[in-house]
């Protein structure tokens, strides 16, 4: 028993492709194929779940599982970083299932049995990057993730959709391309290199310069997946994927594997001392700032529902990067509680959208008028979901925003500040008129009550109030805010 | 130490060679089981001899006739050979299950001469890669080249040229190893491998030793078909019988190479006992552009035979930059890409063949719904084309990863460029047959449905090859620091 228990990170990381397997053999019969994919989901939930405690008790979780080069193992480690990350991806796996049949199903999609394995392959994939202890590990499931998410995007087999597939291949290859290059050139510099708090790279280990350039190779290979400007465009192009796959895949896992990427770069690879020394904070800074307003600015404009939400994302995304950046104890744990919050937020914005789409076909805001009418509960969620992102409280999104303020100012990054300021006020603008419009538009369709179907409708409820009791009560539950605490404590308090 | 298994080896494959064409005379049924099981036998014994070499850690040595080198001929396996041997027999095996169904009509009337045929092919390969000699090396060569050209020419009409020029060309290189072959000989007095090797100490840098190792170079060349030597192989591939392709493509190309990485390491003792010679320069940049042409090239074609031809030619340059490095990762890299390269080709040219087989062409536009059509032959393709692009976990990440750990080490920065350039190019050609298998719907309606639906289910003696290949590709890779701890690094000369 106590060595099951030791072996839980494996565990986690195995249900799904096990699930996967299974939901392969079981291609004739979608009744027993669904259900192999929330029996996983819970069971994986359930796993994490259970490391928490420990984890937050300091314990460390490590796992050599096989050599894969010299000086290179393929070893799974559990830290309130990982924890954080797999806690999200796994409990909205669980809400996500639920919703993707409700989905598949008003649909009739095709190729549904590919669909749900590639889903269990990216969910393995997420869970093997967050327990990832060194960065071979994490390329490896990194380029996992990215070959898993492929047929998920091209799914609906139009020539759109192949298109966006091969854009989307064509950012994340080239991104896996140069960590491959930083992460070779790293083993070349330190022979067993591992992630650390508070970094393993310094300058005695090798001059500025070469420190430098392996940032930027590293930040083009998280950046692409964390749609850091100018890596974004293939996000809003991947929105052609079903519903469910954007909602997890592109609110959460896959784009949230970038900015965790970033987060353990500029944490467990350089650390602040050494980010500063070279220089480089403020210039990633920058670009994530610029990343904020400008995404903001371009989802104004989007008339598409799922594309508006797409350069939501990139825009939130970057509230991430932007506070590993800062280096400041304030703006790192608003950095991690933001993996968590956005992700409840975005994830329910989602689920409306394509709830919204099943049942009714609508994809455009302009076609969005009085559908709250129709809709309550879902557009309910919806607002709650608006009212997050815009960081008012007493949402989680203000949590991560009056946090990120703050480590803005111990930074002594004013400008930062206004950043956030404007920001918050466009995300006002592009998110509220459509909850407005939807309640107190004039319609001519919408007239009656015609909710979708409680698979489609009860995930984003859930989800809504999650974010609620998130934004109140951020030490309960999966206490997302102690685990940030932790990760920033380790990080910038000199190395655990 | 002492062992005759090396001569049994290449004995077995040898006597069942002849016994076939009598055994045919007095039961066509018995031949293909002698052949398999001779192909089986061949594959223990050099698996065998594999394990002994790992465990006594030294080589196995036979002398012909007792007679002690380096007067008498030596049969010698060390480390390379211990990978090259069982490599050699095993994918003959494999590719020899395949053609049991695959032959075709025409060919199946003459199978007995086929096999034949194909076991004395085996034979010479496993012969060369064993010998310890410069001049049974040569004997080797030409029997792989005889048996070579008399297997191509058994394919379609226009095989016969092909074959021709493939004969043409590989007269040439033998006749520029036995050229080499005659300065060493002058030079040394001497043709056994380590025998050369300490005679030619006295000969450093005299011009003859140079001028030898020019034209051995070019030989080997010319059979690995480097760039602009390569002329040979599109047409040899395309027009041969699928089998012998799939099992050519697998090792013909490699024995140029390890004929190469013979001359310079063992005999020439390039890195240790000798400067870096500028033939290892120029190696290094044909093997570069060889990559990166062989790639291009390959994205120009729509037939997938020449698609995997050319991608033979720019995969061969993998190899030889890896040993043009001149560095421990490079050239374990090298090794470990010969060894992944053959099971990736083979079983990519086994598809191929199996697909040719049920739509009666290659054209990789016209593959709609082959994904579904043909489930176990597609799947594979995917597992052998993710590795060739250098994905983890397969085989082909790991050979990757070494040549540009070694490119790093060895301060070339354009290969390093040329490496991750060409997995994108890879990509490029690859995906495009994924997708097209998967996610486009047949071009011609009229024709298609019944067609589609005509498709036999392939036969078990063709998809358990397959699956032992894409299995190989995926162990290879997951397993390949236990090679490289336990065989390659032996491989690699001590004090590189």
């Amino acid at each position: 028993m106590e060595t099951l228990l030791a072996y839980r990170p494996l565990w986690i990381v195995l249900v799904t492709p096990i699930a996967a397997a299974l939901i392969v053999a079981s291609d004739r019969r979608p009744n027993l194929r669904e259900s192999w994919t929330i029996l996983a989901s819970v069971v994986q939930a359930l796993l994490v779940a259970s490391m928490l405690p420990a984890v937050l008790a300091g314990e460390d979780f490590e796992l050599t599982l096989l050599p894969l080069a010299s000086g290179f193992d393929l070893v799974l480690r559990v830290d309130p970083l990982g924890m954080t990350f797999a806690l999200v991806a796994s409990i909205l796996w669980v809400v996500t299932s639920v919703y993707s049949i409700g989905y598949m199903r008003a649909l009739d999609e095709k190729h549904q049995t590919g669909y749900y394995a590639s889903f269990a392959v990216c969910i393995f994939a997420t869970m093997g990057l967050a327990f990832s202890a060194n960065p071979l590990t994490f390329l490896v499931f990194y380029e996992v993730l990215t070959i898993a998410t492929y047929p998920l995007v091209a799914h609906k087999r139009t020539p759109e959709a192949v298109r966006a597939g091969r854009k989307y291949l064509a950012y994340t290859l080239s991104a896996g391309l140069a960590m491959l290059l930083a992460v070779g050139w790293i083993q070349t510099l330190i022979p067993a290199p591992s992630f650390r708090p508070g970094g393993f790279l310094d300058t005695s280990i090798a001059p500025p310069a070469t420190l430098v350039v392996l940032f930027v190779l590293l930040m083009l290979g998280v950046g692409v997946k964390a749609g850091v400007m100018p890596l974004h465009a293939w996000l809003p192009t991947a929105m052609i994927a079903p519903t469910p796959v954007s909602a997890l895949l592109h609110a959460v896992a896959v784009v949230k594997a970038g900015v965790f990427g970033v987060l353990r770069v500029t944490g467990f690879v350089f650390g602040a001392d050494t980010m500063r020394e070279i220089g480089v904070h403020l210039p990633l800074a920058t670009i994530a700032a610029f990343t904020i307003v400008v995404s903001s600015v371009i989802a104004l404009s989007q008339d598409n529902l799922k594309r508006r939400l797409a350069y939501s994302t990139v825009s939130q995304l970057s509230y991430i990067v932007l506070g590993a950046a800062l280096l400041s104890a304030a703006g790192l744990t608003a950095s991690v509680i933001h993996i968590a919050n956005h992700a409840f937020m975005k994830i329910t914005l989602f689920f409306v959208a394509g709830a919204v789409y099943a049942h009714l076909h609508v994809e455009k805001v302009s076609e969005m008028k009085g559908i709250g009418r129709a809709m309550p509960w879902t557009m309910g969620a919806f607002t709650v979901g608006a009212v997050g992102i815009a960081g008012i409280p007493p949402l989680p999104g203000f949590v991560s925003k009056w946090w990120l303020g703050i480590g803005a100012l111990q930074a002594e990054g004013i400008v930062f500040l206004l950043v956030l300021v404007v920001s918050a006020l466009l995300n006002v603008l592009y998110l509220f008129p459509i909850a407005w419009q939807a309640f107190f538009g004039k319609s001519e369709r919408f007239t009656r009550y015609d909710e979708a179907r409680l698979a489609l409708a009860v995930p984003p409820v859930l989800t809504a109030a999650a974010s609620i009791v998130l934004g109140i009560a951020p030490a309960i539950g999966p206490r997302f805010w102690d685990l940030a605490q932790r990760v920033t404590a380790s990080v910038l308090g000199g190395g655990s | 130490m002492q062992t005759s298994a090396p001569v049994v080896v290449v004995a077995i494959l040898f006597f069942a060679a002849l016994l076939l064409p009598v055994v045919r005379r007095f039961s066509a049924a018995a031949v293909y089981p002698i052949a398999l099981a001779a192909g089986a036998a061949a594959a223990a014994v050099s698996l065998w001899q594999a394990s002994l070499v790992i465990r006594t850690g030294g080589p196995l040595v036979s002398w012909l006739g007792g007679w002690e080198p380096p007067w008498g001929i030596e049969f010698r396996v060390d480390h390379l050979g211990a990978i090259m041997s069982p490599l050699v027999t095993v994918v003959s095996l494999i590719v020899l299950v395949f053609a049991r169904r695959n032959l075709g009509e025409r060919l199946e009337r003459r199978s007995h001469f086929f096999y034949s045929l194909y076991l004395l092919f085996t034979m010479g390969l496993v012969g060369f890669v064993q010998t310890g000699d410069l001049f049974n090396l040569y004997v080797f060569l030409e029997v792989i080249a005889l048996t070579g050209y008399a297997l191509v020419a058994a394919g379609e009409p226009r095989a016969p040229f092909a074959a021709f020029r493939y004969m043409i060309l590989g007269t040439l290189a033998a006749s520029f190893y036995l050229l080499g072959l005659a300065y060493l000989y002058g030079l040394t007095g001497s043709l056994n491998f380590v025998d050369v090797a300490a005679r030619l100490a006295e000969h450093q840098d005299t011009r003859t030793a140079f001028v030898a190792l020019a034209f051995l170079l070019v030989g080997f060349g010319i059979k690995a078909a480097l760039f602009p030597l390569h002329a040979w192989l599109p047409d040899t591939y395309s027009y041969s019988p699928s089998v012998t392709v799939a099992f050519m493509a697998a090792v013909g190309t490699k024995i140029g190479a390890y004929g190469i990485f013979r001359v310079l390491y063992t005999v020439y003792e390039i890195g240790t006992h000798r400067q870096h010679l500028p033939v290892t320069e120029v190696m290094g940049i044909l093997a570069a552009v060889a990559i990166v042409v062989g790639s291009i090239l390959a994205i120009a074609q729509t037939d997938l035979n020449r698609m995997l031809a050319y991608s033979s030619v720019s995969q061969i340059g993998y190899v030889l930059l890896g040993f043009s490095l001149v560095n421990s990762a490079g050239i374990t890299g090298g090794v470990l890409h010969v060894l992944n390269h053959a099971f990736m080709k083979s079983s990519l040219f086994m598809v191929t063949g199996a697909i040719v087989s049920r739509l009666g062409h290659g054209d990789l536009r016209r593959f709609g719904e082959l994904g579904r059509q043909m489930p176990v032959a597609m799947a594979t393709f995917t597992v052998a084309a993710l590795s060739m692009v250098g994905l983890p976990p397969t085989a082909g990440f790991f050979s990757k990863w070494y040549l540009v750990v070694g490119a790093i080490q060895a301060g070339k920065w354009p290969y390093v460029v040329v490496i991750l350039a060409s997995s994108l190019l890879n990509a490029v050609y690859f995906f495009r047959v994924l997708e097209s298998a998967y996610f486009t719907r047949r071009l011609d309606p009229t024709s298609a449905y019944e067609h589609v639906a005509a498709i036999r289910p392939l036969p078990l003696s063709v998809t358990a090859p397959l699956g032992v290949t894409a299995i190989a590709i995926l162990l290879l890779g997951l397993g390949s620091w236990p090679l490289v701890e336990h065989v390659v690094r032996f491989i690699v000369p001590a004090g590189l």
